[in-house]
């Protein structure tokens, strides 16, 4: 009797002391992919820096951070942001649009704010705010600077990532973007996002073609592996390699005029800050916050390639 | 088993190979004449010295597995150690370029490192299954997550980059050789001739295969069970180490996506050469032949556009399959 009292009391009093946080306090969660390759490492690093920033600079904001590494770890995480942490909003870039699509709706609908980045989920309007890259507009940007690089045509090889729908939009809009301008694409094959599996895809194009006139490697780290099988065929100076992403070495190179490297196309890991502003926003300020933001693929060159460069993240 | 056997039923049936043991040579050398009929460049001096040193990696860690499956056992940390090891041997190598300056001292240093840290590695999980008495699948399930684990946090998600002037001087160890032949080529032959000898010719190779066979038995032959099993970690350990020396040069970078599956790889190719899963017999030679089967699929693939890209895996599968099932129905006729 006295036991159950004295508990009774203690759950009324965390109770209250819950309310009073509440009242004061914002509690924002993110949940993202853990940093398993450079994209997504940058992700991580820029999600980080923008949490940082922002709980200097609102007091009354918190932030809950957690990584997963596959998408039911995501899902678990999701439930104990809700069930522990009392969230009022959530960030969620998922793992796999299918797995996250119920776990998310579950959120919005015990009246969070959610915001999706990246990965749509596989039902629409259950976001109130989407934040997400354009792999359309990535495959179009690289291949105009194919055509602009190569107006008499030529020929190329591509690169592809791992198979999704991510690669496949950006190979298709590639395709349109160069269809009719005399550009052939002499090999397509998949190198997975990955530096290795795009060295060894790359040197086996240099074994079998003996003509390459530019390479579309389609991701920064591809381009790695790519520049030194390259490098290792001794034929640098027949080609040159367009990469993706914006990783800061590929950056330094368009910086500096290196000429294997002219350009680089941006799909920046950086969005996660962006969607995580905008979702604190809604909380400090009275603006409106929902709706779309696409964040577009811009072509770095050297003449603008000093806004792109991030020599702290680490990619 | 023995290449007797083959011998004594050959004149009977006239010319008929015995595919236990010929079956991954005759698939080897179909690999080839598939690869020369369908690109003339599959030959070149330059293609058969790329898929020869790309398979130095798998190789070399393969040569170690075949002694930890003949003896019973299987690592599947591998891949994951050899991540973690180039990250480590990145780190100090680069943290040595201030005080010792760019040169073979700070290289000579960071493959001592790899050596090191290689064989703390196979120690460690080789103490864990003999000492702790866990089954080998359990604890290198366990390392393989805290290996790859620790290069992702140490890299903080990214990539962990050799410092440029060290990965100059250190590139030819991937890139250049002695007489044509690449140094990575030249590693792998060595720790495949010096593995065939261990174990044909030596009594530690006999102990492993006689652990494999019968753990009880071997016990009461007076073979030292646990200290030729934890033998068997710690040299798949330094193998590992010695594969990462040949690795690290290639793209001077390592992070979490470093060296992915590569314990399935050399696991495949080791059962592909005719050594048993179970343990009891194994065939340092085979594993080779399998490692170069394995690597000779993907370049076919890549030179001659046979198949959808996507079903690269599936043709793997195939031949992988195909393979031991050769070797197995002679076996199941006896």
């Amino acid at each position: 009797m006295k036991l159950s009292a004295l508990a009774g009391a203690l759950a009324l009093g965390i109770a209250f002391a819950g309310s009073a946080l509440a009242q004061d306090t914002k509690v924002i969660g993110v949940s993202i992919p853990a940093a398993t390759h450079g994209w997504a490492g940058g992700m991580n690093f820029h999600a980080q820096q923008t949490i940082k920033a922002l709980e200097e600079r609102y007091e009354n904001l918190d932030f809950v951070l957690s990584t997963a590494s596959d998408p039911g770890q995501q899902v678990s995480d999701i439930e104990d942001m809700m069930a522990t942490r009392n969230i009022d909003a959530l960030v969620v870039l998922p793992f796999e649009s299918e797995p996250l699509t119920g776990p998310v709706q579950r959120v919005k609908e015990a009246g969070k704010f959610v915001t999706v980045v990246d990965r749509g989920l596989s039902q629409e309007n259950i976001e109130d705010l989407y934040v997400a890259g354009d792999n359309t507009a990535f495959g179009r940007v690289s291949g105009e600077f194919f055509k602009q690089q190569m107006p008499n045509g030529g020929k190329i090889v591509v690169l592809r990532g791992i198979p999704t729908t991510i690669d496949n939009e950006r190979v298709e809009a590639f395709q349109q973007a160069i269809e009719g301008s005399g550009i052939e694409i002499i090999d397509m094959e998949h190198g997975n996002w990955n530096r290795d599996d795009a060295f060894e895809v790359m040197q086996d194009f240099l074994s079998k073609h003996a003509e390459i006139n530019a390479v579309w490697a389609s991701d920064d780290d591809m381009a790695v592996g790519v520049l030194e099988a390259i490098n290792q065929a001794n034929r640098q100076d027949q080609m040159w390699v367009l990469g993706g992403a914006g990783m800061k070495e590929m950056i330094k190179r368009v910086m500096d005029g290196d000429k294997i490297i002219p350009a680089d196309v941006t799909y920046p890991p950086a969005m996660i800050g962006t969607a995580i502003e905008l979702t604190a926003l809604r909380f400090t300020s009275s603006m409106p916050m929902s709706g779309r933001f696409i964040i577009s693929s811009e072509l770095i060159t050297k003449d603008n390639a000093e806004k792109f460069y991030y020599p702290d993240s680490p990619f | 088993m023995t290449v007797d056997s083959a011998t004594s039923t050959a004149p009977r049936q006239g010319f008929r190979i015995d595919f236990h043991i010929w079956g991954p040579v005759v698939a080897l050398l179909a690999l080839i004449a598939l690869g020369a009929f369908l690109n003339s460049n599959f030959l070149s001096y330059g293609n058969v010295t790329n898929v020869l040193a790309r398979s130095a990696f798998i190789g070399i860690i393969a040569v170690g597995m075949t002694f930890v499956i003949t003896s019973g056992g299987l690592d599947l940390s591998v891949g994951s150690m050899a991540a973690f090891i180039a990250g480590v041997m990145i780190m100090i190598m680069n943290g040595l370029v201030p005080s010792m300056g760019v040169g073979w001292g700070v290289i000579l240093v960071g493959m001592l490192v790899a050596i090191v840290v290689g064989f703390a590695a196979g120690l460690v999980n080789g103490l864990l299954i003999t000492q702790a008495r866990i089954e080998a699948f359990i604890v290198t399930l366990g390392t393989m997550g805290i290996f790859r684990s620790l290069i992702t946090w140490l890299a903080n998600g990214g990539t962990l980059s050799l410092d440029y002037g060290v990965r100059e001087v250190y590139r030819p160890v991937y890139y250049d050789g002695l007489l044509g032949v690449a140094w990575p080529i030249i590693v792998f032959a060595a720790v495949a001739i010096l593995g065939e000898i261990i174990m044909r010719k030596t009594p530690f190779g006999r102990h492993c295969a006689a652990i494999g066979s019968n753990e009880q038995v071997a016990l009461y032959s007076a073979v030292h069970v646990n200290r030729v099993r934890l033998m068997t970690y710690i040299l798949l350990g330094i193998l590992v180490g010695i594969a990462t020396i040949m690795y690290v040069p290639r793209l001077g970078s390592a992070s979490s996506s470093t060296g992915v599956l590569w314990e399935l790889e050399a696991i495949a190719a080791v059962i592909i050469g005719g050594t048993v899963l179970k343990g009891g017999f194994g065939r340092v030679w085979g594993t080779v032949v399998g490692v170069l089967i394995l690597s000779l699929i993907g370049n076919i693939l890549n030179l001659a556009n046979l198949v959808s890209p996507y079903l690269n895996g599936a043709i793997q599968g195939v031949i992988i399959i195909l393979a031991v099932v050769l070797q197995r129905q002679k076996k199941m006729e006896r």
